[in-house]
């Protein structure tokens, strides 16, 4: 692999991200997937960067599952659309930040629509005034959330406790990076990187000190392709999908991997306990597997934030072994308690993968 | 006014200025031959064998260059600032304070190869056995071992058709016309270099439109056991190991198929020569939309800018095989002999 290739194609790729005043929409799926990652997200960004971001409780879904499901038509996502525009547009902000990849995909498509065909934006004025009384300005800048950690990723590399560093060799873990699809497949520039070799998380796991594993299958879906989970007879394809993944990096000894979208680290997680149960197979080291991070809660663990209040309890794969191979300190009793501190109890454990 | 006392400028000195500067010479006119780099020959100076025949190239270089004379005068690095008309001929000013006048120019500055970072998906300049057909054939060239990177003969071999030909996607739309027997013809080499070599062609088509390239082919399947599946690659990944794994869709069997194969070559097209725009701008004589020089008209006069006193010839008008260069650099010469025997350029120009 030569890097400076890697590198001249990511020069092709930059793209403007705004420096503050995010307006700043939530997943769908995410609050109930990993609900610890947009909080992470905000606390990195208010506390450590002094960003502001700002939130409206009025916000919806953009109903992009809806719409790759056939489910929603095109006007109707536009109009939704056009709401979630009207709402930053009150508030005064014009940098549009998702937290979802497939919301991140939804917005560009529309907007790139609307700068092709007017008339439909036109409609979709039309429509959501109809409905709502709202008007709307189109965002200034348009980042997803993974884009916007990239942009400071020195900055938090810097204030940060850890590093992707083996304590005990001093050697950089090796890191799996996954793209979500609807990030740059659709419209490579604007994404950074690209579409066939994205940069936004390879800066960021560089910018911790971990080295980036380029495995065969890395642009392959991770599985949730929606109409391979929604569809329950196709849920066979969704599993093969991640398990050929996991068979393709398994030879590099990945130490983590790192995601930008809501659904590749639940799949990704998910299914490794899924296949440990079918086939008796773990990957990963001593039968761990592999643990799957979304790219803010890495950076709140490098931050030294407690893993609990990040959310990490919340996966299926173990990462303790993780935090104690980078050194990472966590109070193991803590997992199964609530906020309060209560004990909730423990889960019943897999017989195949380990767990703590 | 004799046609020894009338002087040509040719700009490129590839095998089309070369075999129109000895045709030119030979009707008696004086001939400044402007090479940008810093050798004349082209592209072709770093090409092993030629289609069909397996002619060396340097044999035919050879030719080109030996024949011209003390009339031809050659200017390697030459780097032309400004064209301007007047007194019906044309100033050249090139390499700072340098002026040639010429009574009619010929352009000849060929293609430059298609950048085969742009198909992003295949790899070239990140995977560390991915290379283009240009490279492999100056290893041919050079009499280099044909290994892997890792220093290991490869066991399969995959050639990638159409690499920045007919693909809207990376915005060229045409054919490049030579790459499909050029693949063929280095598989076949290979093969005789390497026998124990799978190689596999991956097209879409395969134009073998010249004649004896139909021969080749057959050759290469009959003889060489040469693996032909049509179908565009749709993505490249390394392995551990250096290897690269390729899925591609083949369409006769009609199913998805993933290989492994130790080497890969892109067969690379013509694009533009990143002259083209400069010089037209200098002449104000227009591209095609394809960023070719466009002649006056496609059947009947191949070889007129549409500036009077201006000719094109060779691949600078499109893809075309060094057998179809030649004989339009021919035709170029006797263009430009006519025009300045039957239109005298102070009437043209003025």
């Amino acid at each position: 692999m030569i890097l400076e290739g890697k590198k001249k194609l990511w020069n092709d790729y930059q793209k403007e991200i705004a420096d503050d005043n995010y307006f700043y929409v939530r997943s769908c799926v995410r609050q109930n997937l990993f609900p610890g990652a947009e909080h992470t997200f905000l606390k990195i960004m208010r506390n450590e960067l002094k960003k502001d971001v700002f939130e409206d409780p009025k916000h919806t879904t953009c109903t992009g599952i809806g719409y790759h499901s056939d489910i929603v038509p095109l006007e109707t996502i536009m109009t939704v659309v056009a709401r979630q525009f009207s709402l930053m547009s009150e508030n005064g902000y014009s940098n549009f930040v998702p937290s979802c990849i497939t919301s991140f995909g939804i917005y560009t498509e529309i907007l790139e629509l609307w700068e092709h065909h007017p008339e439909m934006e036109e409609r979709a004025r039309e429509n959501l005034y109809k409905a709502t009384k709202r008007e709307f300005k189109a965002p200034a800048n348009l980042a997803h959330a993974s884009d916007v950690i990239f942009k400071f990723r020195n900055e938090i590399a810097r204030k940060s406790r850890f590093r992707l560093i083996d304590k005990s060799t001093g050697k950089p873990l090796k890191v799996v990076e996954h793209i979500g699809c609807h990030y740059s497949r659709m419209f490579p520039h604007k994404g950074l990187g690209g579409a066939e070799f994205p940069n936004v998380l390879t800066g960021l796991v560089e910018a911790f000190g971990g080295e980036i594993v380029d495995y065969p299958e890395r642009r392959a879906c991770c599985g949730f392709g929606f109409r391979q989970y929604l569809v329950q007879a196709n849920r066979g394809y969704s599993i093969s999908c991640s398990r050929k993944k996991f068979e393709s990096m398994a030879p590099y000894n990945p130490d983590l991997i790192i995601t930008n979208c809501p659904g590749c680290p639940y799949f990704l997680d998910r299914w490794q306990y899924t296949i440990s149960e079918m086939e008796g197979k773990t990957y990963g080291q001593n039968g761990h597997g592999i643990p799957v991070f979304t790219f803010e809660e890495l950076a709140g663990l490098m931050l030294g934030y407690n893993p609990w209040d990040i959310g990490l309890q919340m996966h299926q794969v173990a990462f303790e072994p993780l935090l104690d191979k980078i050194g990472i300190e966590y109070d193991a009793h803590d997992k199964y308690c609530d906020a309060d501190g209560n004990f909730l109890g423990k889960p019943e454990m897999p017989e195949m993968m380990k767990y703590y | 006014m004799k046609t020894s006392q009338k002087h040509i400028v040719i700009i490129g000195g590839g095998p089309a200025g070369l075999e129109a500067a000895d045709n030119l010479q030979t009707l008696g006119y004086d001939v400044t031959i402007l090479e940008k780099e810093s050798a004349i020959g082209g592209k072709v100076i770093n090409w092993h064998q030629l289609f069909p025949d397996r002619m060396a190239a340097k044999d035919v270089m050879a030719h080109l260059t030996n024949k011209l004379s003390s009339n031809v005068r050659v200017v390697t690095n030459a780097n032309i600032t400004e064209i301007v008309t007047g007194n019906g001929k044309y100033k050249i000013f090139f390499n700072q304070n340098q002026i040639i006048e010429a009574e009619a120019i010929l352009i000849t500055v060929g293609y430059d190869l298609f950048d085969a970072r742009i198909k992003e998906e295949y790899g070239y300049g990140i995977y560390d056995n991915v290379i283009t057909s240009v490279e492999l054939e100056k290893m041919f060239c050079q009499n280099k071992p044909i290994l892997t990177q890792q220093g290991k003969v490869p066991e399969r071999i995959a050639f990638i058709h159409c690499v920045g030909s007919r693909d809207e996607k990376a915005g060229i739309e045409y054919c490049s016309s030579v790459c499909c027997v050029t693949g063929v013809k280095q598989a076949i080499e290979i093969k005789e270099l390497l026998p124990k070599t799978d190689v596999m062609m991956f097209y879409m088509d395969l134009r073998m439109h010249g004649r004896y390239y139909e021969d080749l082919y057959l050759e290469a399947q009959q003889k060489h056991h040469i693996q032909f599946i049509r179908g565009r690659l749709s993505e490249a990944a390394e392995n551990p190991d250096g290897s690269l794994t390729l899925k591609a869709d083949d369409t006769l069997a009609g199913s998805p198929i993933k290989v492994k194969a130790d080497l890969m070559i892109l067969l690379v097209g013509f694009s533009p020569s990143a002259c083209n725009n400069k010089l037209s701008k200098m002449l104000n004589i227009e591209l095609g939309n394809d960023g070719f020089f466009s002649p006056c008209n496609t059947h009947i006069d191949t070889n007129s800018a549409h500036t009077s006193g201006i000719f094109v010839a060779g691949t600078c008008t499109g893809p075309k095989s060094l057998e179809y260069t030649l004989a339009d650099a021919r035709s170029a010469a006797l263009k430009v002999h006519k025009y300045l025997v039957y239109a005298p350029v102070s009437e043209v120009l003025n």
